[in-house]
């Protein structure tokens, strides 16, 4: 017997979403609807009386206040013509989660007839729509068909559970000639190479028997990309000269070199970690979840973020998660509809999912997102980047693992479904038109509270030494967490132990599930009682299902027969290296004349209301960014609490004044005329904006993450050569190593003509800095009539690249350089003579140049400022306003002083580009003058300010 | 005597840990208990001075907001909260916790068998969001709010934190008896709108207290605005003494200080 109970909001109030719907039609360009109704629609499974039926509804679902319901039947809007009615509901295995709360509700109620549930949403639109509307509301805005379907009348809504089928299913490997080995590598969504199939059958062969599919399968997700980024420590025959692993002579390299000893865990477990105070350190990883995002961007982002928390959480014994970061790149959002290619969600759409999948996650695990930025560019249409970081505290004496045979491997948290099966091999292919439909396995949807109960268990499990090692279930699921951490002894699994979410699954699909919000833990066989117990007792299902071993293999039992049995040494050592190819060499682009006539004041609103400089305040406040009490500089700062703040500062402990500074740093217009710049410039934005707000370089570390075309191209490996050299020079000139990283290779998009579109080449650099004193920090707000105002370093003619050039449709090959040494220097003065309270104001002069960032000083403040370009440094060849105005040249700073303080000011900069460049004012105006003293903008701050937010203001 | 405070937890409370340092700041000591714990007997509620339910997403707010949670206390641990409040003790819901009072049945009175009398639903803005505001003080009643200046600045963070009641009368009864304790304004005098009154609230109301003025419920975090460095213009302003939320807590263990002696 299945009950409906469908909710509604009572005519005398307010339809939030309702309304909303009808502004997002209204954007699409329908017009014909007058108003939307909309409905919450409970199934449930189990005999009950109508009683029970009612009381469910009025106990439990429904807000008698501003709510009416409906048992079976349907609450229809007064209209009585022109009513168009859709519901939707979770394609089958997908996680509903609010299903899953209600039947908890129910059992609450003492209700225990209810068996099942399931959820969906009903709409009832008024207006004349056509069908080519109808079609267009219900693809565009209600639902997206990877993850949900139009519900028909009469359909089933349970089903009777499956079977626990099982047969033990072989490939023909041993005999298979070459040809085969492809198909069967294609036929399996493998992604494995025919190298790589040859060294698997030669395995085989030796072993003289048939792979398994968990054994191949496990071997794919061992050796795809994504879990072995064997491209980056693979060899590389770049212009000639060979590189092996080509992030050991980079990044790991300067780091080794370096060797700080605040650096406690680099580059080996799921997170970097450095050192915070006396008791505790911290540690930080920042993830891409691209793919998944491109396919369905609120799933695939919610799951980006809980992935990414679960990477500190399974770092030594477990770190406490306690700041978000998040970092997007996506198509342009004005995009007309009809110019998006097949296979392809519109960017806006794209982004408003990717923000609220981010949004519903991190906010439900209550860690503050405290960090971010959104870059923009018609490169990314087919294959946005979803970048999703956290940080986390540990104590000191938890940072470390220990691997013994014979203790028990615990899975803790979610159960396993035929969710994101294939996730890891997927994520290392490239995306098409026929993506959607092809690898909707790959795409899940989270549920934020499993995760935040197990932070909740853990860390006190990890406080009572219930265990002596942890990792989290990521790409590859089970298969990926047991391989890696019991690398070093073996481990026996019984995969029917393992708690599903519904009955059917093969034993293959149990071991490399994707399943989210799952840990892997080995715990000592006298503290299994005493762990199950502590899980059980806030609701978190904990169960062994199997042991380490001390024979080096990973052997695997379905109800008591082996179905897999590898040995570790091939899983992690036997991928056969590969020698790729990679060129680089610089393209050729002009230098385009001198602009003329340029209007300089619509210049700088045009600047400021681009999409890649314009405000994000629309994204910022639906993250919270104050949840565990430790906020002090949030993302917007100011006067009216709105301007762009440089960087977040969070203290991580109640109590304590000591705080981790985040940043970071991208631009991918500079890759395009080289990687190598665009590498260094983002490792110079990233470190400017923790100086900015009053951090040092001294505890500073910074992470990488690559994001690439497709790198079996050469001219794509040559550029990422490039970026990872220049990541080892100017890290090394900094002193700041970096500590963690993450690869993300293959972000092209095959059209519909066969045409692949790469996105541009990007480098994420994250930087985070630990903090002394919280209270020593600046916002980048003018404070003050009268404040002087500087410039620190130097203006150059580097327009390549630059939003000026960028808006005029100009090109230039000469793009930001970073003088390591002169840059230094200026970091750590700056630095300085904020430490030393000289300064009011800074903020780093990024996109848009000394303009926008005097702009954005100017607004925030709520003030205004007279300044002048010709005493700014320079080089001398910059002699053009719209250079000194709009050049995007690194490690700059517009730094609001005391001018009582202004001497020693000058005295801690003395001998490095700096200039006074005017004053403060309280006029509500921005007026700047020209190289030749000439009033170049005089615009009211109110109306620079409108530019800046009228863009994303949604 | 240290009054003692039961932070109760639950699935998806996220800020259990700075509630309850915000007591121990003002000489509480402060206990944070799974819902489980109680519901299993392990903790007594009665051991306890003071009751505070944090802000969160207690069961994700899956049904609405707090619905689980609320449920949990309205039926299963009606009167072991009755007694509770009967004896003096406080009770507060911040954020996540005051949609728990409201649908438990614990404000606008503590009454378990009434149908639910106010609501707090889904913002006008339709979205979740982060940002601070002003509000104005009633202190003629609660205990909460004793001696607070006129008009206070904290963060609200919610997706459901219009403040609705059921009809004109359950609204002017809250006035007419001082229970409506925080409303969002303006500091310039001028007309309350979005985003000043940040989710559409009926009568700006952003908390509301019992008659008897120990039960409090409130949508913005007193507990994110304790350190002076918590405010979002203290590098323009400079560092205050103390956060304007210190007082709700610092009030609530006075209280108990001041009733024994």
């Amino acid at each position: 017997m299945v009950t409906r109970i469908e909710l509604a909001t009572k005519p005398d109030f307010f339809d939030a979403e309702g309304a909303a719907l009808r502004d997002a039609a209204q954007d699409l360009g329908i017009v014909s609807i007058r108003q939307v109704y909309t409905r919450k629609v409970y199934y449930f499974s189990g005999v009950v009386s109508h009683a029970v039926q009612q009381r469910i509804a009025e106990a439990l679902l429904a807000d008698v206040v501003t709510q009416d319901y409906a048992i079976d039947e349907q609450i229809h809007c007064p209209a009585d013509k022109e009513v168009w009615s859709v519901e939707i509901t979770f394609n089958r295995g997908v996680t509903d989660m609010v299903a899953e709360t209600a039947l908890k509700g129910i059992r609450d109620l003492g209700i225990q007839d209810i068996t099942e549930a399931k959820t969906a949403r009903r709409f009832e639109f008024t207006g004349n729509l056509t069908e080519g509307e109808k079609e267009l509301v219900v693809e565009k805005l209600l639902m997206n068909k990877v993850v949900e379907h139009l519900l028909q009348p009469g359909e089933t809504i349970f089903f009777p559970t499956a079977d626990d089928r099982f047969t033990l299913v072989q490939v023909a490997l041993v005999d298979a000639d070459d040809s085969d080995l492809l198909r069967i590598s294609k036929q399996r969504d493998l992604f494995l190479s025919l190298e790589e199939m040859k060294t698997i059958r030669r395995h085989f062969r030796d072993l003289g028997r048939e792979p398994t599919d968990v054994e191949l399968e496990m071997v794919a997700q061992t050796w795809s990309e994504h879990c072995s980024h064997k491209t980056l420590k693979g060899s590389i025959d770049y212009n000639g000269q060979r590189i092996d692993n080509l992030l050991k002579q980079t990044v790991f390299k300067v780091t080794e070199e370096l060797n700080k000893p605040w650096c406690v865990s680099v580059f080996k477990d799921n997170a970097g970690i450095i050192e915070f105070d006396d008791e505790f350190n911290i540690c930080f990883k920042v993830e891409t979840h691209n793919h998944p995002s491109a396919m369905e961007p609120y799933g695939g982002a919610n799951t980006g973020i809980g992935g990414v928390i679960r990477d500190p959480l399974g770092t030594g014994l477990g770190a406490k998660p306690v700041i978000n970061t998040d970092v997007f790149c996506f198509g342009p959002v004005d995009m007309k509809m009809s110019d998006v290619p097949k296979g392809v969600l519109h960017p806006k759409r794209v982004m408003q999912g990717v923000v609220a999948g981010v949004r519903d996650y991190g906010n439900r695990m209550g860690i503050p997102t405290t960090n971010g930025s959104v870059f923009f560019d018609e490169r990314y249409l087919g294959n946005p980047l979803v970048f999703c970081g956290n940080v986390g505290l540990i104590p000191r004496d938890k940072c470390e693992k220990t691997i013994v045979p014979g203790d028990a491997i615990l899975v803790i948290g979610g159960r396993t479904g035929r969710d994101g099966i294939h996730g890891a091999t997927a994520s290392s292919g490239e995306l098409h038109t026929e993506s959607e439909g092809t690898w909707s396995g790959a795409v899940q949807i989270g549920n934020p509270i499993v995760e935040k109960k197990i932070v909740d268990t853990l860390m006190q499990a990890r406080d009572r030494g219930l265990y002596r090692a942890i990792t989290d279930c990521g790409a590859g699921g089970l298969s990926s967490a047991i391989g890696e951490l019991a690398a070093s002894t073996g481990a026996e699994v019984d995969l029917e132990k393992v708690p599903l979410k519904y009955h059917g699954l093969s034993y293959m699909e149990i071991w490399i599930s994707e399943a989210q919000e799952r840990m892997v833990i080995f715990v000592p066989p006298e503290k299994v009682k005493d762990a199950l117990e502590l899980f059980a007792s806030e609701d978190v299902e904990a169960t062994v299902i199997g042991r380490t071993t001390d024979d080096k293999k990973i052997r695997l039992r379905y109800k008591g027969t082996v179905v897999g049995e590898l040995d570790v040494d091939f899983l992690h050592d036997g991928l056969p290296e590969t020698v790729r190819k990679a060129v680089w060499q610089k393209p050729a682009i002009a230098e385009s004349p001198r602009p003329e006539k340029i209007d300089y004041t619509k210049v700088l609103h045009d600047i400021l209301a681009s999409p890649n400089v314009c405000s994000k305040e629309w994204i910022v406040r639906q993250y919270d960014h104050e949840v565990q009490g430790g906020s002090v500089l949030k993302p917007l700062v100011g006067a009216a609490n709105d301007g762009p703040g440089d960087a977040s500062i969070t203290r991580p402990r109640l109590g304590s004044q000591k705080a981790v500074i985040l940043s970071n740093g991208l631009n991918p217009k500079y890759g395009l005329i080289d990687p190598y710049w665009m590498a260094a410039s983002a490792i110079d934005e990233a470190l400017r904006n923790v100086i900015a707000v009053g951090g040092s370089l001294d505890r500073t570390a910074l992470l990488d993450n690559f994001c690439w075309g497709n790198t079996e191209k050469p001219d794509r490996l040559g550029g990422l050569v490039r970026a990872a050299q220049a990541c080892y020079d100017v890290a090394k000139v900094f002193e700041t190593p970096f500590i963690s990283g993450k690869d993300s290779l293959n972000n092209e998009f095959q059209t519909d003509s066969g045409e692949a579109i790469a996105i541009p080449p990007t480098l994420l650099v994250s930087a985070i800095s630990v903090m002394d004193d919280a209270r020593k920090a600046v916002s980048m707000d003018f404070k003050k009539n009268g404040s002087f105002i500087y410039v620190v370093g130097e203006t150059k003619n580097e327009m390549g690249g630059s939003h000026y050039y960028d808006l005029l449709g100009l090109t230039s090959p000469s793009v930001p350089t970073v003088d390591g040494k002169e840059a230094r220097e200026i970091f750590t003065r700056l630095s300085a003579a904020i430490a030393n309270g000289c300064v009011r104001a800074c903020h780093d002069c990024s996109e848009g140049g000394v303009a926008v960032a005097v702009a954005e000083m100017a607004f925030a403040g709520g003030l205004g400022a007279s300044v002048c370009l010709r005493t700014m440094p320079r080089t001398s060849d910059v002699s053009r306003n719209d250079i000194a105005l709009f050049s995007e040249s690194n490690s700059r700073f517009v730094v609001e002083v005391d001018p009582k303080r202004a001497d020693d000011f000058e005295e801690i900069m003395s001998l490095l580009p700096y200039g006074y460049i005017g004053e403060v004012k309280n006029s509500g105006k921005l007026l700047i003058r020209s190289l030749n003293e000439m009033i170049l903008i005089n615009e009211k701050i109110a109306d620079l300010k409108e530019s800046w937010q009228k863009t994303l203001r949604w | 005597m240290v009054p003692r405070v039961l932070v109760l937890r639950s699935a998806g409370s996220n800020c259990d840990e700075e509630t309850g340092f915000a007591f121990e700041m003002v000489g509480g000591r402060a206990d944070l208990v799974h819902i489980n714990s109680v519901l299993r007997k392990k903790v007594r509620p009665e051991d306890y001075h003071i009751l505070a339910v944090p802000g969160g997403f207690c069961y994700g707010d899956d049904i609405s907001a707090g619905k689980i949670l609320a449920n949990e206390l309205r039926y299963q641990l009606a009167e072991t909260l009755l007694d509770f409040h009967r004896q003096g003790k406080l009770i507060i819901g911040i954020c996540n916790g005051f949609q728990v009072l409201v649908k438990a049945g614990l404000l606008p009175s503590v009454d378990f068998q009434a149908p639910q009398q106010v609501t707090l639903t889904i913002n006008n803005s339709r979205k979740y969001e982060d940002r601070w505001v002003y509000l104005s003080v009633d202190r003629s009643k609660c205990v909460f709010t004793k001696d607070m200046p006129d008009v206070i600045e904290l963060p609200v963070a919610h997706t459901e934190g219009k403040f609705v009641a059921k009809d004109i009368g359950v609204l002017n009864a809250l006035e007419l008896n001082s229970q409506i304790v925080f409303q969002y304004t303006r500091p310039d005098g001028a007309k309350v709108a979005y985003p000043w009154n940040p989710n559409g609230s009926m009568n700006h109301i952003a908390g509301i207290c019992d008659p008897s003025g120990r039960v409090l419920g409130l949508m913005p975090h007193p507990e994110r605005h304790i350190d002076p460095t918590h405010h979002p213009r203290w590098t323009r302003r400079g560092l205050a003494e103390e956060g304007d939320g210190v007082a709700v807590f610092r009030n609530a263990v006075q209280y108990f200080l001041e009733r024994k002696n």
